[in-house]
């Protein structure tokens, strides 16, 4: 076949496109497709992005893009702009307003669009509906990580007072509490909460790892920094981008790599093992630790100005033996929990078991409250839950005096030997229902109601809201 | 009759819940009265612009996109909104205080920011 025979039929497919019409071409899809020029004025939309938007085609032909979709994409920085400016296809999410003010997840895919000369002609966006994924998402993972924080005790409406606050800003925190207080928690639920929630949310344990491992670990390495790396490793603060960092026993942070993560907290950017090139990142850094930091500052064995950069915002966490009321509700639920997890058929605790569980100390706290009920239901093999059934450290450790240990009420004064003689004397779990995040909310609109003899105005003040999110949140809660 | 706009340049913003400048203008019978205010805001809420209208008696507010939650609010508030105006900022005031302007419209000018067809 001779050049000449073989372009022809490219030729006759050359003209057959351009007498297309390319927009009927993306009518068929099921995603909006938007096409503007470089002065961002809309060229054409095909028919997926007319029911999205509400808008008829040919109403909006050379009226600015922006007014047509309502996007959000202004406030990520005018990606828009930067598609034109560099010719590289973009992707990002946002929401759109549309004529029916819904609000609509949406994922962008913004392409440049080029003339064959090479003149740039604007840009294409893909407007995809992500609202089933944004539903399936928050099924699986929940609002926020709040309502897996379980308490009604004093000191945890504290703390749960304080998360919102924390939510909504990008300082630092520094969460302290003893072990198994619900440190981790915490922290992803104060990243849930927060404006970069759709970002990743990286957990380093600084006393996991050697010195020399852990810098590598969390500020990455350039390919030959050392024997073995073979690769260039981008390091947790660069996976974190955009969301947040939560190092956990930062006290066991050694100084030389405090040094480095005050230099992060300061200019945001760092070297990475063995690089030369700064690398720029926006990431937000919570910290916890079970030890007295103020202490290891005293003793050198922390830097003062690290510590002080990092306790912004402080939370402590109480002890589970400072928070008596939430003793029953925690048992509770991680009873349920277990139970229910392990198909088994078990009541509840008998009394006597109860009275040895209420009067533990729980140096492990809610962990150790866990897993000793794990224990106890993977072992039972009957309807209650008998002493024998409590892990053996517990029944050979001396109770904790009264006064430290929670205590659950209307156990003491009940006959112990009769009780475990009698199935009936089960204590059933009536006790009350866990108290999440939106529960607490809930009772703090109320309280804030009856202090301001029911005046919006100045609840929402009291709470610290604008008053429409008072009446927002008034709705949804169905307290009108 | 004191009116409230949400701009960006010289157009009506295209979203409510993320202008950060708005226009108050003061009308009788249909005439402006003083000079129209624009007020920066600190940052891009709807909620914010919401408190504002109410701190500041607004009886009409018109604005591009606005959320379902924002709209009733304010309509609960006893402020009329007519949104989801395409154009410069000054035809829809002009619209409104000859009592043409309607929801959805889009204005004669309403071509790029900062320029006018």
């Amino acid at each position: 076949m001779t050049k000449k025979q073989s372009r022809a039929p490219i030729e006759a497919n050359a003209a057959l496109l351009s007498q297309l019409n390319v927009i009927s071409l993306f009518d068929s899809m099921t995603i909006g497709v938007l096409f503007v020029d470089p002065a961002r004025r809309v060229i054409a939309i095909n028919r997926f992005l007319e029911a999205m938007t509400g808008y008829n085609r040919e109403e909006i032909v050379g009226v600015h893009g922006e007014n047509v979709i309502r996007s959000n994409l202004l406030s990520k920085g005018d990606p828009v702009g930067q598609v034109l400016e560099s010719n590289k296809t973009m992707t990002l999410e946002g929401d759109i307003i549309n004529q029916v003010r819904k609000k609509i997840p949406i994922r962008f895919t913004i392409s440049p669009l080029q003339l064959s000369t090479g003149k740039k002609a604007g840009v294409m966006i893909l407007l995809e509906d992500i609202s089933l994924l944004k539903d399936l998402d928050s099924k699986i993972h929940g609002f926020s990580g709040q309502e897996k924080i379980i308490g009604n005790s004093f000191k945890m409406q504290e703390i749960f007072e304080l998360l919102p606050i924390a939510a909504r800003t990008d300082a630092s925190v520094l969460i302290t509490g003893e072990t198994g207080t619900g440190k981790d928690l915490v922290a992803e639920a104060i990243h849930k909460a927060s404006n970069r929630s759709r970002y990743p949310f990286i957990k380093v344990n600084c006393a996991a790892l050697p010195e020399s491992l852990l810098e590598s670990e969390l500020f990455g390495h350039v390919r030959g920094a050392f024997t073995g790396a073979d690769k260039d490793k981008p390091g947790m603060f660069r996976l974190a981008h955009g969301g947040t960092i939560f190092l956990t026993e930062i006290g066991d942070l050694p100084l030389p790599l405090q040094v480095k993560i005050l230099t992060v907290l300061d200019d945001k950017e760092f070297f990475p093992v063995g690089g030369s090139k700064k690398v720029s990142v926006d990431v937000r850094i919570i910290a916890a630790t079970h030890r007295d930091l103020g202490e290891f500052v005293k003793q050198g064995k922390f830097r003062e100005d690290l510590y002080y950069r990092l306790n912004v915002l402080r939370l402590h966490l109480p002890p589970l033996r400072e928070r008596e009321d939430d003793f029953r509700l925690l048992l509770d639920h991680f009873f349920l929990e277990f139970r229910t997890n392990l198909h088994k058929k078990i009541k509840g605790f008998s009394t006597a078991c109860l009275r040895i569980l209420s009067s533990y100390s729980y140096p492990g706290n809610i962990r150790e409250l866990r897993n000793i009920v794990e224990y106890a239901v993977n072992v039972c093999p009957n309807e209650t839950i008998q002493p024998e059934h409590l892990p053996k450290t517990l029944l050979s450790v001396p109770q904790a005096p009264s006064q430290s240990a929670p205590r659950n009420e209307g156990t003491a004064q009940v006959n112990e030997a009769a009780i475990m003689d009698d199935p009936e004397m089960t204590m059933p779990f009536t006790i009350p229902e866990p108290v999440g995040w939106g529960e607490v909310e809930k009772g703090m609109i109320l309280k804030s109601l009856t202090k301001t003899g029911g005046n919006r105005s100045r609840a929402a003040e009291l709470l610290g809201w604008s008053r429409s999110k008072l009446w927002r949140k008034i709705k949804h809660y169905g307290l009108e | 009759m004191k009116i409230l706009l949400t701009i960006y340049k010289n157009e009506i913003a295209p979203r409510f819940d993320q202008s950060s400048e708005i226009l108050i203008a003061e009308t009788e019978g249909e005439k402006i009265s003083g000079n129209p205010r624009i007020i920066l805001l600190p940052g891009t809420s709807g909620e914010d612009i919401c408190g504002l209208a109410i701190k500041e008696n607004i009886s009409l507010l018109i604005c591009g996109g606005i959320e379902e939650t924002h709209y009733q609010y304010l309509k609960w508030k006893k402020i009329k909104v007519v949104d989801g105006v395409i154009g410069p900022y000054e035809q829809a005031l002009n619209f409104a205080i000859a009592q043409n302007l309607k929801p959805g419209m889009i204005l004669p000018g309403a071509g790029i920011y900062g320029e006018k067809s």
